[in-house]
């Protein structure tokens, strides 16, 4: 392995910490979303620093080339984000649901309150 | 009673005007009854549907939705007379209904009935929908083999025959329409049904059923005549019939494989 290439893991490595940090700090990631990527990040932090610790890991497992664990490790992480999000993205949409069906009812509140004549009338149609 | 929550919009109406004799019974049975119209782009339609319930249901109030429409469903049903209430967005026919049976909980009106928009049914087989209330909590509006002029074939048909035998199981009583959106519910629903009530495709016909009788709530069926959609066919399209076959069986899958909400609390 080249001194270019060791710096180059290290460094995207670190850029991709600094990014969901700075976002973090910025308070546009919340902590829960953050937590898988700072998972990640630390995770190939770790392998930038110290390669060896990959050939350890494969061969502790049995995994024949290096390689293919790092992106197993990478999709499996893709995978659980994205069914987070997923269900998130399910949460969002009821808790919407119920905003849009309270807004039509309190729309509905609003005009009759507005317009007493309508409010009188039907009154008389169901007194 | 007095209804707590804030969107009070009408003053309870448990009054116990009823006399003895059937018919006026049956006036305050209507004047206690909420009909719901979930209304998508039907500007066509909805204004006569809207004349037809309140010349065959008198006293009834009827609440048009109108599901995020983009044409002039809302002033059409407005100027029928009918109460409106205006979705920002399209939720689908569920999340119509659930707005509908939310308005009914919090005017304290006893029993809704969701009438399509489309014209397909007819207001003046409700009165035997409400009578049927008597013994159940949720009355279907079935369509029959020999009344009307509706029938389906293939992957639908299939699909149709599926959830009914399904459903009649689960229900443990006879259905042949499971998807008819034609539908009476007595108290114990509408109460249920404002709190829990499925959004999604299929699930405000089918999944419905399941969440009513997991709570307990009685489930039987009137058969009924209906006219054909004013506004067109229903879709004979083999491709689009399996995908409905395929969303119903998923959709009553999930239904079923659903922890109940009910079963939980008691376990608690």
């Amino acid at each position: 392995m080249t001194v270019a290439l060791y710096i180059l893991g290290i460094v995207s490595a670190i850029v991709t910490l600094g990014v969901v940090v700075e976002l973090l700090r910025r308070r546009r990631l919340r902590e829960r979303h953050a937590l898988w990527w700072l998972v990640a990040g630390l995770l190939a932090l770790v392998i930038g620093v110290y390669p060896p610790i990959v050939q350890a890991a494969a061969e502790l497992i049995g995994v024949q080339v290096p390689a293919n664990l790092v992106y197993f490790v990478s999709i499996a992480i893709l995978v659980l984000v994205n069914i987070q999000h997923s269900a998130e993205l399910t949460s969002l949409e009821a808790k919407n649901r119920v905003l849009a069906e309270e807004i039509a009812l309190l729309d509905m509140r609003l005009n009759s309150l507005e317009s007493p004549s309508a409010e009188i009338s039907t009154d008389t149609t169901h007194a | 009673m007095v209804v707590a929550r804030g969107g009070v919009v009408h003053a309870t109406r448990n009054h116990t005007t009823g006399g003895a004799d059937g018919n006026s019974t049956a006036t305050s049975m209507l004047a206690q009854t909420l009909v719901v119209v979930p209304a998508f782009n039907e500007e066509a339609t909805v204004g006569s549907v809207v004349h037809e319930i309140f010349a065959n249901l008198q006293g009834v109030t009827c609440l048009v939705v109108d599901d995020g429409s983009a044409d002039d469903t809302a002033s059409r049903a407005r100027e029928a007379g009918a109460t409106v209430a205006v979705l920002p967005f399209n939720l689908g026919v569920g999340g119509a209904m659930r707005l509908g049976f939310k308005y009914g909980v919090r005017g304290g009106y006893r029993y809704v009935v969701q009438i399509d928009a489309d014209g397909q049914h007819d207001p003046r087989q409700v009165m035997a929908m409400l009578a049927a209330l008597d013994g159940a909590d949720v009355v279907i509006g079935a369509r029959f083999a020999g009344e009307g002029d509706y029938y389906v074939r293939g992957p639908r048909k299939w699909a149709m025959a599926f959830l009914s035998v399904t459903l009649s199981r689960t229900t443990r009583t006879k259905l042949t329409d499971t998807t008819s959106g034609f539908r009476a519910c007595g108290p114990k629903a509408v109460q249920l049904f404002s709190e829990e009530y499925p959004a999604e495709y299929l699930g405000d016909t089918v999944e419905a059923l399941v969440i009513a009788t997991r709570h307990g709530c009685t489930v039987r069926q009137v058969p009924v005549a209906m006219r054909p959609r004013a506004g067109g066919q229903p879709s004979h399209n083999p491709w689009k019939a399996a995908v409905y076959l395929a969303r119903a069986v998923v959709a009553l899958f999930f239904a079923l494989a659903r922890p109940s909400r009910a079963r939980t609390a008691r376990n608690q």
